[in-house]
């Protein structure tokens, strides 16, 4: 890997590797070719970034902070660090590209925006981004998840946003893609689709993860100018895994940091218990792209489960594919269980209340602060709790 | 020669049909086929249900789901389909997403088409750049057809490129949207529709998406060798049952 590698991953039609791509109907094809010439002819124009980084200053409130756990170092053992992308405005990292897909879309002219979300957190950001720049919005979200992320719901609708039941298959976050791609076809020309992570047919990966970037950027000098090094071990949970290459990209040619993607282990290994991709699947296609997939004998999406809604998804993203591949990433998962477990550590501990899918990260860090207690760990808090507090409470109730 | 270009050769307008395999029951399928060629119809789209289907709207994606649930595999359709070249002579084509078929493995699943009597295959997920680089050989190598689909926004230099590597026909999309959401076409269309007809390509045009009666069938027709439908006929055997397919094709020929 070098200094280029960002330039040539993905390549010029969109692969990692093997791994990406963009196999969509002809339909499709046009338009994700229109975004990725935008993408390259606007977004890498100084008025662009000029505008983004504004952006990210004034009304996301960026730089996030590096924060030391010391309560929680002190029990667990290492040196706990979180990047705080559960400051970013909207609570999760998730407005990070949000801000940039929208802005693009504006600089082409689109007036709507439509995209799923699985736990809300991709959907709140966009309807927040349509509203900064008065567009129009669609969020598409599975039944389900309504149901268990009912604050986000409501969120999106103040902001002005149309939220879109999906009422198919297992009504959540596979099917909610489906939906929205179908919206998206229906008026290409008008709409633009701003998928809510690192998947999906070419250039949306690559998109999402240059948006996301900002995130290692920040967080590597915050960390160097706190303890003079960089961190032993970098983690971060991974559904689609936009939060995790956002922060992995600063430190993918660092040979001393150890990165670590955690994935949503369930209730068990069985088919249907868990999301753990890249742990369990193998390398197939969903949703218009290659990359590891949780699959029956047929090729059919096998259907997943997680405590965080944000995870639920039987694929993941192709550059995470790849990094696994070349073993650059080590990818492990965190039961429902350990999750829930690290949940109220963090709150208790720090004052924190994670999201459901930040504290997969928390959970493994925990463990590795035991294994490696002279080390240090920077966790990718991606986001923050509060939408969970109900369905948290309901299914496993406060403990004392 | 392949049955797709011997019918494409044959002077008339062709009617095809797209429906589900394994639905509504898993056991339709064999019957389904042998009534539409015994009514006239031309030529059969077999679709293989898939769950996660980007181009179908929602009566193909309904038909899919239930077909799903009633066991229907890539392994069980070419069960099915193993005796069809005893009753059925009119060119067959399989369609269906891409992954299943990768999972089967594709040269597997293309030489099982070839044992079957499968004339072609119709991937809309599958880029017509990677079938040139990765499957092309494989695909004449067992004798198959590749179809590929253009819409409205296809480029002039897309549709020759996809021109010079298709060997049988070029599926247009009437619009931009998915299957089963239009009634009936407008200038918009009829002026695609012509645009494509005057770029004289070596590949006839068999136009799909938006086709559901005699009329359409007409006005598609006018300027294509044939036309596809797929949703308006999976409605028609969902409210009517699986054997009714005389009057549906009668409805459009006549």
């Amino acid at each position: 890997m070098s200094k280029n590698y960002f330039k040539n991953n993905p390549d010029k039609d969109g692969f990692f590797g093997t791994y990406g791509g963009a196999f969509i109907p002809p339909n499709l094809e046009e338009e994700m070719k229109k975004i990725n010439d935008a993408y390259f002819s606007i977004s890498k124009s100084h008025k662009f970034i000029t505008e983004l980084r504004n952006i990210r200053k004034h009304f996301q409130g960026r730089p996030t902070p590096v924060y030391h756990c010391s309560r929680l170092s002190q029990k667990y053992g290492g040196q706990i660090y979180l990047k705080r992308e559960d400051l970013n405005h909207t609570g999760a990292h998730k407005l990070n590209h949000c801000m940039g897909e929208a802005l693009l879309a504006k600089y082409m002219g689109k007036t709507k925006l439509i995209a799923e979300t699985g736990a809300g957190q991709h959907g709140v950001a966009l309807a927040t981004a349509a509203a900064y720049f008065g567009l129009e919005c669609e969020i598409h979200m599975g039944e389900v998840d309504i149901a268990k992320e009912y604050p986000n719901v409501q969120r999106m609708k103040i902001l002005g946003t149309t939220v879109v039941p999906v009422t198919h298959g297992l009504k959540t976050l596979k099917e909610a893609v489906d939906s929205a791609f179908e919206a998206y076809l229906k008026d290409p020309i008008n709409s633009i689709y701003c998928i809510g992570s690192v998947v999906g047919p070419h250039p949306f990966p690559m998109m999402v993860r240059d948006f996301q970037r900002v995130v290692g950027i920040e967080a590597k000098d915050q960390f160097f100018e706190m303890t003079g090094e960089l961190p032993d071990n970098v983690v971060a949970c991974v559904g689609g895994g936009s939060n995790a290459m956002g922060i992995f990209s600063a430190f993918l040619f660092d040979d001393e940091c150890t990165l670590y993607g955690i994935e949503p282990g369930g209730t068990s290994f069985k088919m249907g218990d868990h999301a753990a991709t890249m742990t369990l699947g193998k390398p197939g296609m969903i949703h218009g792209f290659k990359c590891y997939v949780l699959q029956d004998e047929n090729g059919e999406p096998a259907p997943v489960h997680s405590v965080a809604s944000g995870l639920d998804y039987p694929g993941v993203g192709p550059e995470h594919s790849m990094l696994k591949d070349l073993e650059k990433v080590t990818y492990d998962s965190i039961t429902d269980k350990e999750c829930i477990d690290a949940f109220f550590e963090l709150s208790r501990l720090e004052g924190i209340i994670p999201a459901l899918e930040s504290s997969h990260a928390v959970a493994y860090a925990l463990k590795l602060a035991q294994k490696k207690p002279k080390q240090s760990i920077l966790v990718n808090l991606s986001g923050r709790g509060d939408k969970d507090l109900d369905y948290v409470i309901d299914t496993y109730g406060i403990p004392d | 020669m392949n049955r797709i270009n011997k019918k494409l050769q044959e002077d008339k307008k062709l009617l095809s049909i797209y429906f589900t395999a394994g639905y509504p029951s898993l056991t339709d399928t064999v019957s389904i086929i042998e009534d539409l060629e015994k009514n006239g119809v031309d030529m059969i789209e077999i679709g293989l249900p898939f769950s996660d289907p980007l181009a179908d709207g929602p009566t193909i994606q309904a038909s899919s789901t239930k077909a799903l649930k009633n066991g229907m595999t890539t392994e069980v359709l070419f069960d099915q389909l193993k005796d069809i070249r005893k009753t059925v002579s009119i060119p067959l084509i399989i369609m269906g997403y891409f992954n299943p078929m990768l999972q089967y493995g594709v040269e597997a699943f293309c030489k099982k088409c070839q044992e079957i009597g499968i004339d072609g295959l119709i991937i809309p997920d599958l880029p017509v750049d990677v079938y040139k680089e990765d499957y092309q050989a494989i695909f004449e190598k067992y004798g198959l057809i590749n179809v590929f689909l253009i819409t409205p926004q296809t480029s002039v230099e897309r549709i020759n490129f996809i021109d010079s590597v298709s060997n049988g026909f070029i599926y247009m999309v009437s619009s931009a949207s998915v299957t089963g959401s239009s009634s009936g076409f407008g200038d918009v269309q009829t002026s695609y529709f012509k645009r494509i007809a005057n770029m004289n390509l070596k590949n006839p045009q068999v136009i799909g998406f938006g086709i559901s009666d005699h009329e359409t069938f007409t006005q598609a027709t006018e300027y294509a060798k044939g036309a596809i439908i797929g949703s308006a006929f999976i409605k028609h055997i969902t409210e009517n049952g699986a054997s009714k397919t005389e009057d549906f094709v009668k409805s459009i020929l006549n």
